[in-house]
């Protein structure tokens, strides 16, 4: 563990050593916790004194917490730590309940890749095929199968094609105008400190003008993922797809969906697509589970909708829209959700059916309050959502073409 | 608020909680802790919460209590240095360049470091924060930081921890004494760690019914008692609902004066309904709560006081 060599001054003796070890439960909690706060926390003790508990608990809490989220754990970690000393091992055990100290060892992420990277071109044929052939699943289960699904165990063939697809797949999205300036030949302003400056190198004798123009730059993309049953093989191409999204770009927000919203955005951070997949798989307890795209929206509208829509979000909802109770709710959620951000483009993959039509309730529902339908279920539509999702798309993404094919 | 004049810093947590009492700001003694620390170990303070939670009084209280000056610096997007830190004064540069010319001045090099010089410079909120201050080092509140954009926090980062600007023209700008460093956040945006990890960190949340009450009484103080225990007792009701935004204590005191306005003596049905508007700003809030909802609610609020008494 990073940090955990850091010898703490001798003059404060154990309350140091103490604190010291607070930190590192704190850091096994998943409170990124530097060997700088742990100094900053001893000051901070030494300049409060050990007043009550309660003021302990707010000196560290001050030092210690930078997120609102992690107040919850700071203050599970607190008590349990404080409550009585040496509880060190018990407190890691109560934190980390999915790592048992004997637990059989599952794969390790990647494991399956090194397997392969070893053994490969004995069975790279069957696992083509495979790929992404799609079974329709229709059940809308509601039971939330709070399963552990280890997607990290992706055969190379499929992380091969999903990058293949990654590749062609940086979206072309349109800039959106800033309210900052850059310098620019034929700008509408003048830059009064360049101008200035450049007319001091002639000694001032004329006035060398220049200008500034808007600055443009890609708008925050915000990504709703669908993990339901009905979603399964889409789910996993896709957030390789956003990992790949969030590791070139820097505003990207992603949200998974089944039966509840999780945020995954920090865990798509990781370098390796495959510490991130793990790292999402983690934090989800509801894959391949039923959904609830109503309470889902609802959750996202309430919770982060004013946290991540700033700035001219473009919002990608990938579902299938399969809403077991579809009604007013639902309209309601998605149109908020539609008023909150620039441009709401659904991805649905039921498109690749040649015939398909948007009779289902939930669909009917939605597709009024979206800005963009278009499938994405292999890798050729990915092709031809890229292509059409620059400036001035086609005209078959227009929601309003649908909803009149069946009426 | 009290007249300007420079005291020290509170001593302790104790100190700190009454310095805030002092100017009617009635604070839990986690926001005690963490500002006495804030004060003692020279960190800038970084509060975030809903809106109307009381972020920017602290700043504003700090600077009324100490005797300080109070800088204000308003986030917005497209936030850039001219506006937050300097900006030269380039028609009088430009006279200036002028001016030289007639006397047939033509040496670059002098008349450069004569038109970049502090007789041009237009000082903005920042800078005028690094000033020594007759009175103290000033208090300098950075208000809503999470409307500004990425770009704008990362210049705060040299500011806030050196307390220091960089001028190119002119070289380093450095406080000897650090003012005092209040940020406020709406959270409508994650600010980035490396931000926060200069700062203290609180969440300031929604008082507690006895502490609201409390502020509810020292702030309006017309309205009269059994009131001001229904209008707590509702508000702390309304948050429990699943609003899209739920009402702050800025709301709350804005509603206990409006119904001292209208004379009411105790809460009934009809004047709640009409006077929703101050307390909830979303028309789907208010829909949510009307007809019988609202009435449901309301007895159940004067059942549980009835009761507690």
């Amino acid at each position: 563990m990073a940090g955990g060599e850091f010898t703490p001054p001798r003059s404060h003796g154990r309350l140091a050593e103490n604190i010291l070890y607070f930190a590192r439960a704190l850091r096994t909690a998943g409170i990124p916790v530097g060997p700088g706060t742990v100094l900053d926390a001893l000051e901070a003790v030494q300049a409060a004194g050990i007043g009550t508990r309660e003021d302990f608990y707010w000196t560290l809490h001050a030092v210690f917490v930078k997120r609102h989220e992690h107040s919850l754990l700071f203050d599970q970690a607190f008590r349990i730590f404080f409550r009585r000393r040496g509880y060190i091992d018990q407190l890691m055990a109560m934190l980390l309940p999915q790592a048992p100290p004997n637990a059989p060892r599952t794969p390790e992420a990647g494991a399956t890749r090194v397997h392969e990277a070893l053994f490969s071109g004995l069975d790279d044929e069957l696992k083509r095929e495979q790929e992404i052939e799609i079974d329709t699943r229709l059940t809308v289960s509601d039971r939330e199968v709070l399963q552990r699904k280890d997607f990290a165990q992706m055969t190379n063939a499929e992380i091969a094609a999903a990058k293949k697809a990654i590749q062609r797949l940086i979206l072309p999205l349109a800039e959106v105008r800033t309210r900052r300036f850059k310098p620019h030949p034929r700008g509408h302003l003048i830059d009064v400190r360049r101008t200035l400056r450049s007319s001091l190198k002639g000694g001032g004798d004329f006035i060398d003008l220049r200008f500034v123009g808007p600055k443009t730059k890609p708008p925050p993309v915000v990504a709703l993922l669908d993990i339901s049953g009905s979603m399964t093989q889409y789910s996993r191409i896709f957030l390789h797809f956003l990992h790949a999204l969030t590791d070139a770009r820097k505003r990207v927000s992603t949200f998974l969906f089944g039966t509840r919203l999780t945020n995954v955005t920090r865990a798509l951070r990781e370098r390796d697509p495959d510490d991130a997949l793990a790292a999402c798989s983690a934090s989800v307890p509801d894959w391949s589970g039923g959904t609830r795209i109503a309470s889902s929206l609802h959750a996202f509208n309430k919770l982060w909708a004013r946290r991540v829509l700033g700035q001219g979000a473009i919002v990608l909802l990938i579902t299938d829209g399969l809403e077991r109770d579809a009604d007013d709710v639902l309209a309601f959620e998605i149109d908020r959700l539609h008023r909150s951000c620039q441009r709401l483009i659904w991805l649905n993959p039921l498109l690749r059916f040649e015939g398909f039509e948007a009779r289902a309730r939930g669909i009917r529902t939605m597709l009024p309050h979206v800005d963009e339908f278009r499938p994405i279920h292999n890798l050729d539509s990915m092709a031809t959502l890229v292509a059409a999702l620059g400036p001035g798309g086609s005209r078959a993404a227009d929601p309003k073409l649908w909803l009149q094919k069946v009426a | 608020m009290t007249t300007p004049s420079p005291r020290p810093l509170p001593a302790s947590i104790d100190a700190a909680v009454d310095l805030l009492a002092e100017a009617d700001y009635l604070a839990d003694r986690s926001i005690g802790t963490v500002l006495y620390l804030a004060l003692k170990m020279g960190r800038p303070l970084f509060l975030e919460g809903e809106a109307g939670v009381g972020k920017t009084e602290i700043a504003k209280v700090l600077s009324a209590t100490l005797g300080r000056r109070l800088i204000r610096l308003q986030c917005y997007e497209g936030l850039d240095v001219a506006a937050a830190v300097y900006e030269w004064n380039y028609a009088a540069q430009m006279i200036a360049i002028r001016v030289a010319e007639a006397e047939g001045e033509h040496d670059r090099l002098r008349l450069e470091s004569d038109v970049f010089s502090e007789r041009f410079l237009i000082k903005r909120p920042l800078l005028q924060a690094l000033e020594p201050d007759t009175a103290g080092p000033p208090v300098l509140l950075i208000d809503e930081i999470d409307r500004t954009d990425e770009a704008f926090e990362a210049f705060l980062l040299e500011v806030l921890s050196d307390f220091q600007v960089t001028i190119p023209e002119m070289g380093t700008v450095k406080a000897a004494h650090p003012p005092i460093v209040v940020i406020t956040s709406n959270r409508t945006r994650e600010v980035h760690d490396a931000l926060k990890r200069r700062c203290l960190y609180h969440w300031v949340g929604y008082p507690s019914t006895e502490r609201e009450l409390a502020i509810v009484r020292t702030k309006v103080p017309s309205v009269g008692k059994k009131l001001s225990e229904q209008v707590v007792a509702f508000v702390q009701t309304l948050r429990k609902q699943d609003l899209f935004k739920s009402p702050g204590v800025a709301e709350t005191l804005d509603w206990a004066a409006a119904l001292s306005e209208l004379d009411v003596v105790a809460l009934d049905p009809a004047t709640v309904s009409d006077t929703l508007g101050v307390l909830l700003k979303y028309q789907d809030d208010i829909a949510r709560l009307e007809g019988s909802k609202l009435k449901e609610l309301l007895d159940e609020v004067k059942s549980e006081l009835r009761a507690a008494e």
